[in-house]
């Protein structure tokens, strides 16, 4: 199967050049399958074949509400694309990256082992990125994430790689590194706080960001009287409430998700000790249900910037707006966290990249996989859903700004999203 | 006496010294904690408290009732979940890992008909009606769930041993909840608000108690009580505790043992329906995931009451709740340690350790018979 499938690559290549070798002068100026740079290898897309892509997403497990709107971002962004030189793309069956390194290493073994991949959309975590880049890059493909935060991916924005870093990985996503400094930097500038609490869940995202709350907070002069964690899956959150109140403090800031961090909001009021105390969450709770919560009024949210609206892919010209009702009316619910649209401008940056980097050959379509990372790596101020996009050196693509938006009306979600009251970019 | 009989002595010594090592390790630790808890809240600049833990604030009175009375709501619930963990293995003998899913199907079934009622503005104008509609609901999903459960997955396999339906039980729980996240997606899905007048909190023998938890602790206790009447006062009752003791007499007895078995599946799960509803309307959020952590905890407690015994289920929940509440604040934060409320669940699972140390049956558990052990 393997080998035959090499000899097809092979003949097919020959074929194409015997082919070139004969209708010189044929070009119109679009790149010629002899033109295409092979360091990395050619994928053949035969006649009435698919352009074999892949979604690596967090689509079971707690993770979920990360994953599967990532996952469908991705199909929604294939199906808006259409086909690339007469060739549809197939994603195939959503993979799952279990959110953990095993997982990833798992699902990129399944991957690489297809030799007709080009690229990879995911995944929806950092660990499972660790684990998967390296695999998926060594084969040649690319891996662009939509929701990877971590700077150990990518770099710490100032010119050194992370330790994770491995040339082939981009991400949509933002880089993490600042966002526990904006986080602070709004809480004792802005709001004045000099006696914050931190929770996290245990998570290594959770975890660091707190972390990077509390270093930032105390490096401005202001105290950090209670650091401490919830166990995923825990519901009565009156103890970790209880034993953050015995320091007094003036604001709580917990990056967690739902539904615990739904406890937290619900439950705050009726301990003592806490009573006005000021609530500030991230990204993990901004959407939709979370906003909507009565008990999130006056609540604040560090994270990217969520005002997607209007915002136009210049390649597909969809905007968000319209994803939304498409992803409405295909699965019947609203996306239950933010990094959907980023998950869509990397599926669609990714189709860009195979349709600029590959030659029609009668009626195949040849790629090549050094090219597709020479486009990416190329990618600037290309309009998507989540702004403008431009890849740097070590493959961070995203917009680069946190915001922080504060809920002062849980009826009304659009409103919360674009009441920004804080902007931060390094 | 034989070499082979003093080698098992000695292993046998030798195990016992550990375990009367770990009892009294462990029964230091409570002890020492809860001197130095005592000592903090005499005065919180006390030599002993500041020891382990220099930065000592103590709780005050408030903190501490809110601690009991949240733990103990939270344990009446996995009491009312525990019974169903109780009941099967009273009956059959093995441990049915999918009861957790029965619950979730409770509390998400609850979720579906409350915003539909609230869409609709009765759950405003009338909570009273649509509390009952929604428990109504709720039990009959989950009796339903149990019942189809017995039928599909677990009465093919009676004959065999216990172990094959016990891994089944994990086999189904892990298809309900990806069903459940396949139709209604990943999201966390909140239930309405309760109104004022129910949430507000009110004063019990000088605790502040939210009206929530009074509902929880009232409808608990008559569920509970209902169940008892059932068990110990009806016919059916009584052809369950036959059943329970044994099969085949009870068979020859004339009582319909497959009936029986459904009907034991079917209270279980109307229980855990209720315990769904009571969670649902406590923590007003359900995802597909919310069986799994209550559902071992609620196994936890029943092992901890003595598993069989009903009483000691939801004695178990209360004794299991309160213990995780409490415990990380009252024992370990006094003792120094850091990010005590992570703790929680080793605090629950360490309590069962302690509990199965000193009464290997349970803390109301009977001794089975070797037939029953089998």
């Amino acid at each position: 199967m393997k080998l035959s499938r090499r000899l097809l690559v092979l003949l097919s290549i020959l074929l194409s050049f015997t082919l070139i070798a004969a209708a010189c002068g044929d070009d119109d100026g679009g790149a010629s399958a002899s033109s295409l740079d092979d360091s990395l290898g050619l994928v053949t897309v035969g006649s009435g074949e698919e352009i074999q892509i892949r979604s690596l997403e967090a689509i079971t497990g707690d993770v979920a509400f990360l994953g599967i709107p990532n996952e469908r971002g991705t199909v929604l962004a294939i199906a808006d694309y259409g086909p690339i030189g007469g060739h549809d793309v197939n994603m195939g069956t959503g993979l799952d990256d279990l959110c953990s390194a095993d997982g990833g290493q798992a699902a990129a073994q399944t991957i690489v082992s297809d030799e007709s991949v080009i690229g990879v959309i995911g995944t929806s975590c950092s660990g499972a990125a660790t684990a998967a880049a390296p695999l998926i890059a060594q084969a040649g493909m690319v891996m662009i994430s939509g929701s990877n935060t971590s700077p150990a991916l990518t770099s710490d924005l100032q010119g050194t790689a992370g330790e994770n870093w491995v040339a082939g990985y981009y991400r949509t996503a933002h880089n993490d590194l600042f966002q526990g400094e904006a986080a602070a930097t709004f809480a004792y500038d802005e709001l004045g706080i000099r006696n914050a609490a931190a929770i996290h869940d245990g998570d290594p995202y959770t975890n660091g960001l707190a972390s990077a709350f509390k270093n930032a907070f105390e490096a401005k002069g202001g105290e950090v009287s209670g650091f401490t964690a919830v166990n995923k899956g825990d519901t009565d959150m009156v103890p970790v409430l209880t034993e953050v109140a015995s320091g007094s403090p003036e604001l709580i800031f917990f990056p967690i998700f739902e539904p615990e961090g739904d406890f937290i909001a619900q439950q705050v009021g009726g301990v003592a000790g806490l009573e006005g105390v000021t609530l500030m969450a991230a990204d993990g709770l901004l959407n939709d249900n979370y906003l909507g919560l009565p008990e999130s009024a006056g609540m604040y949210f560090s994270g990217p910037d969520v005002r997607y609206g209007e915002n136009t892919n210049e390649s597909t010209g969809k905007t968000a707006n319209d994803f939304l009702a498409a992803y409405e009316a295909a699965y019947g619910e609203v996306p239950s966290a933010p990094f959907w649209a980023h998950s869509y401008d990397a599926t669609v940056l990714l189709l860009d990249a195979i349709k600029a980097s590959s030659a029609e050959d009668g009626d195949s379509l040849v790629i090549s996989r050094a090219g597709v990372r020479e486009y990416l790596n190329g990618v600037t101020n290309f309009s998507g859903l989540i702004g403008s996009l431009s890849c740097d050196a070590f493959g961070d693509c995203g917009s680069q700004k946190i915001t922080v938006i504060q809920d002062t009306d849980p009826t009304d979600v659009e409103g919360a999203k674009n009441n920004v009251v804080f902007e931060f970019a390094p | 006496m034989t070499a082979v009989g003093v080698r098992s002595t000695r292993r046998v010594s030798w195990v016992d010294r550990f375990l009367t090592t770990l009892r009294i390790v462990l029964i230091a630790l409570i002890v020492v904690g809860l001197l130095a808890f005592i000592a903090q809240q005499i005065d919180n600049d006390n030599a002993f408290a500041r020891r382990r833990n220099p930065g000592a604030t103590g709780l005050t009175a408030a903190q501490v009732k809110g601690l009991f009375v949240t733990g103990v709501a939270q344990g009446a619930m996995y009491g009312l979940i525990a019974l169903g963990y109780s009941m099967v293995y009273g009956v059959l003998g093995f441990i049915n890992f999918a009861h957790g899913e029965v619950f979730m199907l409770g509390t998400m079934s609850g979720f579906i008909a409350s915003t539909k009622l609230s869409d609709a503005g009765y759950w405003e104008s009338n909570f009273i009606g649509s509390f009952l509609l929604i428990i109504l609901i709720a039990i009959l999903v989950s009796t339903a769930t149990a019942v189809v459960m017995e039928r599909v997955a677990y009465r093919p396999l009676r004959d065999s041993p216990r172990l094959i339906p016990l891994i089944t039980s994990i086999g189904v729980s892990f298809f309900i909840q990806n069903a459940v996240l396949g139709l209604f997606g990943p999201n966390s899905k909140s239930y309405p608000q309760l109104p004022e007048w129910l949430a507000k909190n009110r004063t019990i023998l000088t605790f502040d108690i939210p009206g929530t938890k009074i509902m929880v602790l009232v409808v608990a206790a008559v569920s509970m009580a209902g169940l008892w009447w059932v068990v110990e006062r009806t016919k059916t009752g009584k052809a369950m505790r036959a059943v329970a003791e044994d099969k085949e007499i009870a068979a020859l007895m004339g009582i319909n043992v497959d009936r029986t078995i459904v009907l034991t599946f079917a209270i279980g799960g109307a229980m855990a329906g209720i315990g769904g509803i009571l969670w649902g309307l406590s923590f007003r959020s359900v995802t597909h995931l919310t069986g799994f952590l209550p559902g071992i905890k609620a196994f936890t407690a029943a092992v901890v009451g003595g598993v069989g015994n009903l009483g000691g289920s939801m004695a178990g929940g209360v004794a299991l709740g309160t213990a995780e509440s409490l415990g990380p604040q009252v024992i370990l934060e006094p003792l120094g340690v850091k990010g005590v409320s992570q703790l929680r669940d080793a605090v629950a699972f360490t309590a069962l350790v302690v509990v199965l140390l000193f009464k290997p049956a349970g803390l109301f558990g009977e001794r089975l018979s070797e037939d029953d052990r089998a």
